[in-house]
């Protein structure tokens, strides 16, 4: 009675393979002992919880990690922001926080944002922005130093 | 509790009665199989509220004009109805929002004013937050202690563990009739004499018990029970709070305002009778006479059929998720022992990953904590997805349920 098959894959649009890799092979993930700021960030929706931590040397990220555990879409955000900010400064960090955020907010353009354009599938499941944007949102109110990034 | 002796429910006839099952979601025929969150409703309760608002509306027990007296004859007879449905004595029914708002009244006005510092309170690893979080503030405030009988990997109670809390200073034992998350049907019958013999009072949340399976507070001997009108083909908004005469009685109130007052002056106040002295403010009348039509609608098919016809759901939903593989299934897997909701993880995928894949064609179930944490704490899970049945529940949409776990499993190469 139902047809998987006659629907578009879900790889096609919100399980794209490069974020499914992310999931299972995170990058960054772990403590970062010499970090200079930390932040949590919980969906209590959800119970997902995430930590994260980075160290600013010079204006740069010079080092960036991520803990925790939710879904995948929450986890291989969290993994991918970690190897798109790592090693930026912290202006430019900044902005790909908020072309990320745009990009599934307001279904903004994704150019230059690298392999984070496979998160734009997201922008068509509203309840699973909040989980993508998790981490992102945690970064960018530690950076502003305010509470108002709630999607 | 299994007699075979019933016919089966009509289900095609009953699900006419539900207008929304005709959803479509994401182009595919709506599978509810959330009911445990709240249910779907039947004609006969949206139209017994439109009905009362087009024809019988004002406010209650105030003014003589006679709209005002039907509209209170419906509230009351809506009370008489909704304790007949627990076999209750309609003098101690007290509606309130829903479970919530009545084992809060049950905290505040019970445990906080009347318990004394270093009593205790007994709850579950099971309890749903609002049958916790309660407790913890009132524990709080009046220096109760609070303990929880452990849970075993069964899914049942450690029923030694009870034992061994339902003694002094143990006073009040709070504790879920069925487990929203594991499906587990709690042996009141024994707590509740552990607890009397302690001296301690038993309050039941029957939120997932009562729209499932007959209750009669008289048989369970409970001193409070509480549930929600929206999980039993009933509007939101509406709740129940049952109480034995001895404690209502003797507890102050929980909110002031007007109905809950016999006289008035500017320094003191004295109380209506209960239940009027719990019900401070305007009432939900329409709610309370869409949730006596629920009460109609449900005894007309009959609570023993519904409780039959969810068994045989739960079985097969049982060998559904035991056929597919790699599926952890929290909860006893008798069906003596739990009831039509169903709790489970797909290997490690998340929650929220199965619960997406589902809706895409169509299948709604819940995916998250379930406002449950210390029982996911428990489980050691982050989240558990849940399938929870009710009357209109067909076996095709349990099947259904099993063709999308497969997909979950071939997209997360589970
Ligand atoms: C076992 C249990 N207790 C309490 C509640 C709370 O019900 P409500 O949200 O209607 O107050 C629920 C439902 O969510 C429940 O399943």
């Amino acid at each position: 009675m139902v047809g998987f098959s006659n629907t578009t894959p879900v790889e096609d649009d919100l399980y794209r393979e490069i974020v499914l890799e992310h999931y299972s092979h995170p990058r960054h993930r772990g403590e970062l002992e010499t970090a200079s700021s930390r932040v949590d960030a919980t969906n209590p929706l959800c119970g997902d919880e995430l930590s994260l931590a980075w160290r600013v040397e010079g204006g740069r990220i010079s080092g960036i990690a991520f803990s925790g555990r939710g879904c995948s879409i929450s986890m291989a955000s969290a993994s991918m922001l970690c190897e798109a900010l790592d090693g930026q400064d912290m202006a430019t960090a900044a902005d790909i926080a908020a072309r990320f955020r745009s990009m599934l907010l307001d279904k903004g353009p994704s150019d230059g944002l690298g392999d984070l354009e496979a998160l734009r599938g997201v922008a068509a499941y509203p309840v699973r922005i909040k989980c993508a944007v998790l981490a992102w949102n945690a970064l960018l109110q530690e950076l502003a130093g305010t509470a108002e990034t709630e999607p | 509790m299994i007699e075979p002796a019933l016919a089966p429910l009509d289900v095609a006839r009953i699900r006419a009665d539900f207008p929304i099952l005709e959803r479509k979601i994401n182009g595919a025929p709506l599978v509810y199989l959330d009911s445990a969150a709240t249910t779907q409703k039947p004609n006969v309760v949206i139209d017994a509220i439109g009905n009362y608002y087009r024809t019988s509306n004002a406010n209650v027990h105030r003014g003589v004009h006679s709209l005002g007296n039907e509209a209170t004859d419906a509230f009351e007879l809506g009370r008489r109805r909704v304790a007949q449905f627990i076999d209750a004595d309609p003098a101690g029914l007290v509606f309130t929002r829903n479970t919530t708002e009545a084992l809060n009244l049950v905290a505040a006005s019970y445990a906080r004013e009347m318990l004394q510092p270093g009593d205790r309170i007994v709850v579950t690893e099971m309890e749903h937050h609002s049958n916790l979080v309660p407790w913890q503030l009132a524990s709080e405030r009046a220096g109760l202690e609070l303990a929880a009988i452990r849970l075993q990997d069964d899914g049942t109670l450690d029923m030694d563990d009870a034992e061994r809390l339902l003694k002094p200073p143990t006073r009040l034992l709070s504790v879920t009739h069925q487990s929203n998350v594991l499906g587990t049907v709690n042996d009141l019958a024994t707590l509740t004499r552990l607890a009397h013999a302690a001296g301690a009072l038993v309050c039941v949340d029957a939120a997932q018990s009562v729209p499932h399976r007959p209750v009669s507070v008289r048989q369970l001997d409970c001193d409070f029970l509480a549930f929600s009108g929206h999980k039993m083909c009933g509007p939101m908004g509406i709740g129940v709070l049952w109480a034995r005469p001895e404690p209502l009685n003797a507890m102050p109130p929980f909110q002031g305002g007007g109905s809950m007052i016999l006289r008035v002056t500017l320094q003191h106040s004295s109380w209506n009778d209960v239940p009027h002295k719990f019900e401070a403010g305007t009432p939900d009348v329409a709610s309370v006479v869409g949730l006596a039509a629920a009460c109609d609608y449900i005894d007309n098919i009959g609570l023993t059929a519904i409780c039959e016809h969810e068994t045989r759901l739960t079985k097969r939903l049982l060998d559904v998720l035991t056929t597919i593989g790699d599926i952890d299934i929290h909860g006893p897997l008798d069906l003596t022992q739990r009831g039509g909701c169903v709790s489970f993880n797909v290997g490690n995928v998340h929650a929220h990953d199965v619960g997406t894949i589902l809706d895409r064609t169509g299948i709604a179930v819940r995916a998250g904590h379930h406002c449950c944490q210390p029982l996911m704490q428990r489980l050691g899970v982050p989240a558990t997805t849940r399938a929870s049945t009710y009357l209109y529940t067909t076996p095709n949409e349990i099947d259904a349920l099993g063709e999308g776990l497969a997909e979950v499993k071939r997209v997360f190469r589970v």
